[in-house]
């Protein structure tokens, strides 16, 4: 059985965002990058379920749509464990072009199951999972947080308002994934570090796509302002400001 | 000044380097960089959230983060393949110290066991010995420590009174004695122990096991930082040491605690690099968040001042740090090159030729330290006193870097003194360019640089303090010959001209190899931090040179060495409040250490 993980190579989540361009592009310069905190998961899930003697993966493959500048993003998912990475090399533009890129760079590998982190740290756009199925044919489930294998069946649970429900379904599909899929990522050991350099990654030309939006404007949000720290036992204090001040009560 | 083959230890002092010529930080590699962010992640996830239960000293916690490191493999870098290690480069292995570093006590367990707590057994051991204890301080399933320091032998280390005698049956040697300051002993399993075999006026080196017979441990030591780290005296009464396990010889003790205290010198430079980046971090977030008199106080130019000054500090020990590294493993190749020496032996020698960086760095890095952890818990103001407060932590755990690993007065001599010694030695002629310096004064006097151009102008400035250092040394050695060792305070002034001279010409280097790489503009902030610290480097060596001069007294072209001082150390003219401001103003903007 072979896995696929998408992966979004994102700026780390602590960077401060800066725009260029008259504030129509994200400003990359010093970005530190990582892989999306979602996808990430997903792959963790993978290499779970690869090392559960129980199941029949035998391959995890990574696939991410980026410049060279990506690499070490695929290499350290390589160093976690995934097997080989595909790299199309483009600039991910917007989701439907992402779609048609890892859609067309792994449509006739017959993967059985392809997890894709539900959205991307950067852009949040949460739509690349299911315009992937789509392209592939494939059925697709989103806000999955557990993933289980008996064979050729999965089972999936989703949390759902309020509650959570459990989906058998049939292998091949594209299961988009939330928190909750694997407990936390996993640190590259030191072995992977050394494996990774060895193992396959491969790099395909982008299809002929468009994207189908354009960016017109960014801008931050409003500083917060500072926090105020009240005693606690002054609580009159407190609602004379939630009262006077901010105008809340 | 000549330029043939690769830089020696201590050459610096001689020898003109370019900016290709030294290894900057900005040149890790995917893989360096991957293997600092594993150490980075290991520390965000298992270290950083327990500090308070490291310091109290949790049952079991420490060991359990070695093992975790251990199951990370990051416990083996430096050691070979076939020991369960991953043969890093010493470069790498200081860039995961200093990851490391920001880990508080834990980075001195981790310190220990990778560096003093095993590489005794990787340099000196022989093969049942390393393959014996290797494999399992790769993997954490054994801790390691080392046991030089006694009561009556701390600096004078060779003064140890724990004595080695042979059994009757010549199976054991019998060990007795006292060991204490000895890092990570509440959990160690492998004790690299020196002591004096029978009447040996030298000291010999025994790997003994904690279940060894006859050893018992005080309780742990109370200390004022580096709580969590594990320290305990330790006893030997008649503690029963197979004679297999003496290390490297009889008699070699000596020899294997210097080439250890080396390392351990420059890794220590690598570690508060670490610790200084956190502190500085704390530092900015809490000025970007403090207002007084209706402003954040990152907004104040006496604080800007700390913040910038914290950069300054952080950034030449780093530019020192790294350029010295990666000297270290040139010099591991070319030892394997020239010798049929393995590259234990290689590497060993390598640390020992690269003796007065290390303590430079020691020095330099401690004190650099101090006074970011300092000014951090300055900026916080009253709340910088509470122990709830992160900088009240690393104020305390900071200290014990300025006595360990050779107190900084014992590695103010070295500097010094091991310069002088190996260039006695013919490794770098430093006697006859002095020579032809104090030949050439008048001329030196009469010709001052006037290089319009800043990097010519400060590589003429740094040429300069190596040319002053050289009639100094020449000064002090003419006047008190073998007395010169009397004069610690004159050596103190030789030593903080060579420190400064040594960091100021790193951050030369790296800072015009940066701008080749990156161009001017991305470089402007980087020439700041040059400007500010070589003006600083300006003022110092002028101070310490003219206290030297009137120190000394009457020596042969007195005036004119002291007229020399003032000339060539001349570099006024910079505007180090506007620089200042402007790298402050960076820190502040990104709320965090990005240069």
């Amino acid at each position: 059985m072979k896995i696929l993980v998408t992966l979004g190579n994102v700026p780390d989540t602590t960077t401060k965002a800066r725009f260029a361009d008259g504030d129509t592009h994200l400003d990359m310069t010093g970005v530190q990058w990582i892989i999306n905190p979602w996808d990430e998961l997903a792959l963790t899930r993978a290499m779970e379920l690869k090392e559960d003697a129980a199941n029949p993966v035998d391959h995890v493959t990574v696939v991410t749509v980026g410049t060279q500048e990506a690499e070490p993003t695929i290499r350290k998912a390589l160093a976690i464990g995934a097997d080989d990475a595909i790299r199309v090399n483009a600039e991910a533009k917007d989701a439907w072009f992402t779609a048609q890129q890892i859609a067309a760079a792994v449509k006739d590998q017959d993967f059985d199951l392809i997890l894709t982190g539900i959205e991307s740290s950067d852009y949040n756009g949460a739509a690349v999972g299911g315009m992937v199925a789509e392209l592939l044919d494939l059925t697709s489930i989103s806000a999955v947080s557990g993933v289980e294998l008996n064979g050729n069946e999965i089972t999936l649970h989703r949390d759902i308002d309020g509650g959570s429900e459990t989906v058998q379904a049939d292998l091949p599909l594209v299961a988009i994934v939330q928190k909750g899929i694997a407990k936390e990522p996993r640190i590259p050991a030191m072995r992977g570090i050394m494996m990774a350099r060895k193992k396959p990654l491969q790099v395909v030309d982008p299809v002929e796509a468009d994207a189908l939006t354009s960016y017109n404007h960014f801008e931050l949000p409003q500083p917060k302002p500072p926090c105020k720290m009240i005693d606690p036992e002054h609580v009159e204090e407190l609602v004379s400001l939630l009262q006077n001040e901010a105008k809340v009560i | 000044m000549e330029k043939t083959k690769p830089i020696q230890g201590g050459e610096f002092i001689v020898r003109d380097v370019d900016p290709s010529d030294v290894f900057i930080p900005e040149e890790f590699d995917e893989e360096q960089k991957m293997i600092a962010q594993t150490c980075q992640d290991f520390l965000d996830t298992e270290v950083m959230s327990n500090l308070d239960d490291i310091d109290n000293q949790k049952d079991g916690l420490m060991r359990s983060l070695l093992e975790k490191a251990g199951e990370l493999g990051l416990l083996g870098l430096s050691l070979p393949e076939k020991f369960g290690g991953f043969e890093q480069s010493f470069t790498t292995s200081m860039l995961a110290n200093e990851i490391m570093g920001a880990g508080h006590s834990y980075a001195v367990a981790y310190s220990c066991h990778t560096g003093i707590g095993s590489l005794p057994i990787l340099y000196y051991g022989n093969e049942e010995q390393k393959e014996k204890y290797l494999p399992k301080l790769a993997t954490g399933e054994w801790a390691g420590a080392y046991c030089l320091t006694e009561p009556g032998a701390g600096s004078d280390a060779n003064n140890g009174k724990t004595k080695a005698t042979l059994s009757e049956d010549g199976k054991h040697y019998i060990l007795n004695g006292q060991k204490m300051w000895i890092t990570n002993a509440g959990f160690a399993d492998v004790f690299t122990v020196f002591a004096k075999i029978d009447n040996d006026r030298v000291l010999s080196a025994f790997i003994v096991e904690r279940t060894f017979p006859g050893i018992t441990f005080n309780p742990e030591e109370k200390k004022m930082g580096i709580k969590g780290s594990s320290t305990r005296q330790i006893f030997f009464n008649d503690c029963k040491v197979p004679v297999e396990n003496l290390l490297g010889g009889r008699g070699q003790g000596f020899r294997i605690a210097l080439t250890i205290l080396h390392m351990g010198r420059i890794k220590l430079g690598s570690n508060v690099l670490g610790a200084a980046k956190l502190s500085i971090n704390r530092s900015v977030s809490y000025a970007n968040e403090r207002k007084q008199f209706g402003s954040l106080i990152s907004s104040f130019g006496a604080i800007k001042y700390k913040l910038a000054e914290q950069v300054i500090k952080t950034f030449t020990t780093e530019s020192a740090v790294y350029r010295a590294s990666k000297n270290v493993d040139e010099a591991i190749e070319q030892n394997m090159q020239n010798d049929t020496c393995t590259k234990e032996q290689a590497t060993a020698t390598a640390f020992a030729q690269y003796a007065v960086e290390a303590a430079i760095l020691k020095v330099y890095g401690s004190e650099a330290l101090d006074y970011v952890v300092d000014e951090s818990l300055q900026i916080y103001g009253g709340m910088g006193f509470s122990a709830e407060m992160p900088v009240e932590r690393g104020y305390r755990d900071s200290r014990i870097n300025r006595i360990f690993e050779g107190t900084n007065e014992i590695n103010r001599l070295l500097v010094i003194d091991t310069l002088m010694k190996r260039g006695s030695r013919h490794f770098y002629d430093l006697f006859g360019e002095a020579q032809k310096t104090w030949d050439n004064l008048d001329e030196l006097i009469d010709n001052p640089s006037t290089e319009e151009d800043n990097y010519s102008r400060y590589r003429a400035f740094i040429n300069n303090v190596k040319k002053l250092s050289m009639l100094l040394i020449k000064a002090a050695s003419d006047k008190y010959q073998r007395k010169l060792v009397y004069e610690q305070e004159l050596l103190n002034n030789l030593s903080d001209i060579i420190m400064n001279l040594y960091v100021g010409e790193s951050t030369l280097l790296r800072v015009m190899k940066l701008e080749q790489m990156k161009g001017s503009e991305a470089t402007a902030l980087y020439r700041d931090i040059l400007d500010v610290y070589l003006y600083g480097v300006s003022q110092l060596v002028r101070a310490n040179g003219i206290e030297a001069v009137d120190a000394m007294g009457d020596f042969p072209e007195n005036a004119k060495v002291k007229k020399a001082i003032k000339v060539l150390c001349d570099l006024d003219g910079i505007n180090t409040h506007a620089a200042r401001r402007r790298i402050a103003d960076k820190l502040i903007e990104e709320n965090g250490y990005t240069f």
